[in-house]
């Protein structure tokens, strides 16, 4: 093996010198490796771009979501398609409001769902999993059965009734899918406790008497975040597809509120009619946002994934 | 084997009872009964009707009697909504609709994403490679809430080729839009699974053995590498099935079919909450039983699941 002489030199020189060798903690080494990933940089840009624009994007409307349009209402196909304009720069829904505004609406109505409906997945199911792993025993078997019973449920249809019996509201709606939304995040983070507290800095803190409740917190939890990240960032687009799906059916969020799931059905209504724009705007902003979304997730997995290394 | 069945047995059954139960008490629960509505019902007009389906009894012979009347009889009991239907009837009418495309959905998703996974893996870093990865990310994307309207604007309204919606009996022009609507999202998962499973396997010593002896190629393949690729396919079966039967609810939606899905939606939006009930509970009892039988597939194909629980 022949090492260029200059390399030599510079190391020898180093070694003299004693230079302090900066380390790198585990999530600065995941940040430079998402960052080299091009995709999944791209993907974060075309997010927060879609962000941006949903709070900064009223600015520029001429039209409020709610204002009906009554000069383009009787003839939405020929007199509601984009403009500049008629300042409809999406043109028109069927009832002649502001398809600029309402998608607007609808994207941030989408995105709070997938967000705070993957926070509520992460709080519950970190913690239950941590415990259920941790105690082990007759309490996981117990805790862990439970879950496989409610993982067998085709948990669609039970969120609908649950929609139809409580009223359908974005509050219930969140309900619904925390209820089910956690126990894949359970599962996970009980199969990473499992092997977490084998560790040895576990056995220390325990012989030196630390609460069962503090380990968890401070010794357990915090080790477990890197797999936690990854499927929170899967489960965003998870939540608004399941949100979508609700909403296509008109049982999830209701007017004046409105969705891409209701975007997209309502466009998927009046297409026959030649209003084509109103399926095509919600429907970009979906797969742009659901593709970024996926891409994140993946780009994280990779960065942040321990079996690569 | 069959003490494996047993055990998994014995887990189903009692998950059925819980989701009857389950729905039961959200039903009970439910503010305000099925028939009370804006305009009020005299007194004994409504005490009558309630004596007739049963709800002046206190709230555990209810239970009692539904729950009897599903495991005895199948009986799903009286929809609250048609006074001449049960909700047998219901189902009776629109399973088979559901069940057809549903099966030709299935097969095809399975068949399809299989072959393109393999012949992906195969010829990886090639053109094919691409394309099967490439359509596997779009069609992450593009669940069938998405595809349906989109197909129909392709085939319905710009080529023309095929109706927009109906049934007719299952006429082969009727079920070819909600099939790949249906199945797209799920031949793509599969794809991927499989393409993933199967460069895994190439690479293992086994298969290198197998090459160095001289065995043909397509004798590898199929002889040696095919059954450990399969096994994660067969576990994302499951999930699979249950998504499957949800779409259903938006196939019939969009394409008018007349599945249960349909009667489902329309039971959700006029509170037919019996309907609603005895349709959650069916798909939930068809799917535990499907994931019963893809565990004991699963376990008659890896030896190692079969020992180890």
């Amino acid at each position: 093996m022949i090492i260029p002489k200059d390399k030599i030199s510079n190391l020898s020189k180093n070694l003299s010198q004693m230079n302090e060798v900066k380390g790198r903690s585990l999530w600065q080494d995941a940040k430079i490796r998402f960052f080299k990933n091009k995709a999944a940089l791209f993907s974060l840009v075309t997010l927060l771009i879609v962000l941006l624009f949903s709070f900064i994007g009223p600015f520029f409307a001429t039209w409020s979501n709610e204002e009906i349009d009554w000069s383009v209402l009787g003839d939405i196909s020929t007199l509601g398609y984009p403009s500049i304009e008629t300042g409809h720069y999406f043109g028109t829904d069927e009832l002649g409001r502001d398809l600029y505004s309402r998608v607007i609406q609808g994207t941030k109505i989408s995105l709070m769902v997938g967000i705070i409906g993957a926070l509520i997945a992460v709080i519950v199911g970190t913690i239950y999993g941590a415990i259920a792993g941790y105690f082990g025993g007759r309490v996981d078997s117990i805790m862990m059965r439970i879950v496989d019973i409610l993982m067998s449920i085709p948990y669609m249809f039970v969120l609908i009734l649950l929609l139809v019996i409580f009223g359908r509201s974005i509050f219930m709606l969140f309900v619904g899918i925390g209820l089910v939304s956690w126990l894949d995040m359970a599962r996970i983070v009980r199969g990473q406790t499992l092997s977490i507290k084998k560790k040895e800095y576990i056995e220390a803190a325990i012989t030196i008497g630390v609460s069962h409740f503090t380990i968890i917190r401070r010794h357990i939890i915090p080790n477990l975040l890197g797999v936690v990240a990854v499927y929170a960032t899967l489960l965003v687009p998870g939540m608004i597809l399941t949100e979508s799906f609700i909403s296509f059916l008109g049982l999830g969020v209701q007017e004046p509120n409105t969705s891409w799931g209701a975007l997209i059905s309502e466009g998927a209504g009046t297409m026959r009619y030649g209003t084509l724009w109103q399926l095509l705007f919600p429907l970009f902003f979906f797969v742009i946002c659901l593709f970024s979304l996926f891409f994140i997730g993946d780009g994280l997995r990779d960065a942040l994934d321990p079996k690569d290394r | 084997m069959i003490k494996f069945t047993l055990k998994r047995l014995s887990v189903a059954i009692p998950t059925i009872l819980i989701l009857i139960i389950i729905s039961f008490l959200l039903m009970y629960s439910a503010p305000g009964g099925p028939f009370t509505s804006e305009r009020p019902l005299p007194e004994q007009v409504l005490k009558n009707i309630n004596a007739k389906y049963g709800l002046d009894q206190p709230m555990y012979i209810q239970m009692f009697n539904y729950v009897r009347g599903i495991v005895t009889d199948f009986d799903f009991g009286p929809s609250f909504r048609y006074k001449d239907r049960s909700v047998n009837d219901i189902i009776a009418q629109g399973f088979p609709v559901t069940l057809k495309y549903g099966t030709w959905s299935f097969v095809i998703a399975v068949l399809f994403g299989v072959s393109l996974g393999i012949i992906a893996a195969i010829k990886q870093n090639t053109f094919l490679d691409y394309f099967a990865v490439g359509f596997s990310i779009s069609a992450q994307v593009l669940p069938n809430f998405v595809m349906a309207p989109i197909l129909v604007l392709i085939f319905t309204l710009w080529l023309g080729w095929l109706p927009g919606g109906g049934w007719e009996g299952g006429k082969i022009q009727f079920v070819i839009m909600p099939v790949i609507a249906l199945s797209t999202s799920y031949m793509a998962s599969i794809a991927r699974l499989t393409r993933s499973s199967m460069l895994e396997v190439l690479n293992s010593n086994f298969i290198r053995t197998a090459r160095a002896k001289g065995i043909p190629k397509y004798k590898i393949i199929f002889s040696h590498a095919l059954k450990p690729t399969l096994l994660p396919v067969i576990s994302y079966l499951g999930p699979a099935f249950v998504g499957m039967i949800t779409g259903s609810v938006v196939i019939d939606m969009y394409f008018s079919t007349g599945g249960i899905g349909l009667h489902f939606v329309n039971g959700a939006l006029n509170r037919d909450y019996s309907t609603i009930m005895g349709i959650t509970i069916l798909v939930g009892c068809l799917t535990i039983t499907f994931n019963l039988l893809v565990d004991i597939l699963y376990a008659w194909i890896d030896p190692k699941i079969r020992y180890d629980s």
